[in-house]
């Protein structure tokens, strides 16, 4: 399939699924209709053959976090049990326009992550060492291959931080994400799934245990299972089954430039500076940087991060000192003691919990679509899960992730 | 740029302000005593709520005291400040 990217604009999205009323009951109900929640319900038709599913978005599909992210995929992580859950996901990705059947503009230009002293020249070729071990293609690049890969990175030397190399993943990249939502909605609609819009969860209904059903803004529905899949409102839901989670949700705040021409090739992120910056297929540059301190549900953050932001960006890329801002936004992560995820059961029968992606969920859309879709019909966790259940908090097995997760919390 | 009424110098700018996280979580009166729940439970369990909430901030650009607030979550107003040593305010 070869295409012009961003040339080919799908078919307007009302035509791509049905907008259903919600049925009294089905056998699962995904509380989440982002990129997660889509995932899972495509997952859960198609490899376990479960069609009697609803989807539950309060808002419209796909307008949360699935709408704000930066549209980094990348499987780079430190440790095994990370390594095996981002690394299924990327090797999805890299089969999922075939699989959805829509394009996804799913481009693998690469990833920088930017090393500015010794620490972080010697924490990176660790993380390169440790991918290389579980397969994943990384490697440690120096400064003048850093100039190669992506020209318009600064890399003199008389910098505050200069670039001392990089880790460099060539299968990392980009994709769209309202695609990405289109393809799983419209091919999850396709096997039977009700995506069912303005419909907010507003209790969890047990017995005995057991999760019965959900209340909602549009009346009761029964359930026989339920999987969380609410990112920053994950606290929320999880409280009304009385379960409480090592979660603060924080405002992440993204921002575009305006169109430009293509200058930025790859993807660069760099954990000293603080920023991450990739070049849209349309050429706006997108850029992200890290969490307001300050735990929030109002999907907006503070001015002064954008400038910090800013500031980092032009440290980097001198060549973008006359872009202009376009938009900034925020979105609500939901993070954990240790960076990574909670996917598995929970105390409550029937119940299954998603959550705790933080700043890095995007990337693990398809990956986790189908570890929590196999998690929730087997009702045990997928292999990949396992690692990241609830109870690592108690036993202590936490996946410290902060140095590969980018962005700082 | 949003304003916090530090309770000694009063409104100053965020960005001369820490954010210190849940307010009123005191240390176990008998820390070996806990078990592996309870300790995860302070150690990594936090309220996370959806509306007002109490948290402390530092005025770490300014005077360099700490102080409690309760800040909504959904609009980031502040509803009240307080010494350390206070109980929560009642707020609307």
């Amino acid at each position: 399939m070869t295409r012009t990217p961003g040339a080919d604009l799908p078919e307007h999205p009302d035509f791509l699924w049905d907008n259903p009323d919600p049925k009294r009951a089905y056998d699962v109900v995904v509380v989440g209709g982002g990129g997660h929640g889509l995932a899972t319900a495509y997952y859960l038709a198609k490899v376990h053959g479960i069609t009697n599913v609803a989807v539950l978005e309060k808002g419209w599909l796909a307008g949360g976090n699935m709408a704000r992210n930066t549209t980094i995929i990348r499987s780079n992580y430190l440790w095994d049990e990370s390594s095996g859950i981002y690394e299924h996901s990327l090797k999805l990705w890299e089969g999922l326009e075939e699989d959805l059947g829509y394009p996804l503009l799913f481009s693998q230009r690469g990833v920088l992550n930017l090393a500015h002293s010794l620490q972080d020249v010697r924490d990176s070729v660790r993380r390169v060492e440790a991918n290389k071990l579980n397969g994943i293609d990384a490697e440690w690049v120096d400064t003048a291959r850093v100039k190669e890969i992506c020209p318009i990175v600064n890399t003199s030397p008389d910098v505050r931080y200069p670039v001392l190399g990089a880790t460099f993943q060539p299968r990392a990249g980009i994709a769209k994400h309202d695609y990405v939502a289109w393809g799983f909605a419209r091919a999850a609609a396709a096997m039977g799934v009700d995506l069912i819009q303005n419909c907010e969860v507003t209790g969890i209904e047990q017995r005995d245990g057991r999760v019965t059903a959900v209340e909602t803004s549009r009346g009761r529905i029964a359930a026989g299972k339920v999987a969380l899949c609410a990112a920053g409102h994950s606290s929320v839901l999880a409280k009304m089954a009385g379960i409480d989670l090592p979660l603060v949700s924080h405002p992440l705040q993204a921002l575009v430039s305006e169109l430009l021409e293509p200058v930025h090739p790859t993807v660069v992120m760099s954990n000293a500076v603080h920023v991450y910056v990739s070049q849209a297929h349309k050429g706006e540059l997108v850029m992200g940087a890290g969490i307001d301190s300050y735990s929030g549900y109002g999907q907006r953050g503070s001015f002064h991060i954008i400038e910090e932001q800013m500031a980092a960006a032009l440290e980097l890329f001198p060549v973008f000192a006359r872009a202009h801002l376009l938009r900034t936004w925020a979105g609500i992560v939901d993070v954990t003691p240790d960076a990574s995820p909670i996917v598995g059961l929970t105390p409550v029968e029937n119940l299954f919990l998603n959550c705790g992606w933080g700043t890095g969920g995007f990337k693990a859309t398809p990956g986790v679509g189908d570890c929590f879709a196999h998690t929730v019909a087997k009702g045990k966790p997928h292999p990949y899960a396992e690692p990241f259940t609830l109870d690592r908090f108690t036993t202590g097995a936490l996946v410290d992730e902060h140095g590969a997760a980018a962005v700082a919390h | 740029m949003q304003l916090i009424p530090c309770p000694w110098c009063g409104p100053r700018e965020e960005a001369e302000f820490h954010y210190g996280g849940q307010a009123h979580v005191a240390y176990p009166a008998d820390p070996s005593a806990l078990s592996d729940e309870e300790w995860a439970k302070f150690v990594f369990f936090r309220a996370n709520p959806s509306g007002p909430f109490a948290e402390r901030w530092s005025h770490s650009a300014g005077c360099r005291r700490w102080f409690n607030a309760v800040r909504d979550t959904r609009t980031h107003d502040l509803l009240a400040v307080y010494r350390l040593d206070e109980p929560r305010p009642v707020t609307p």
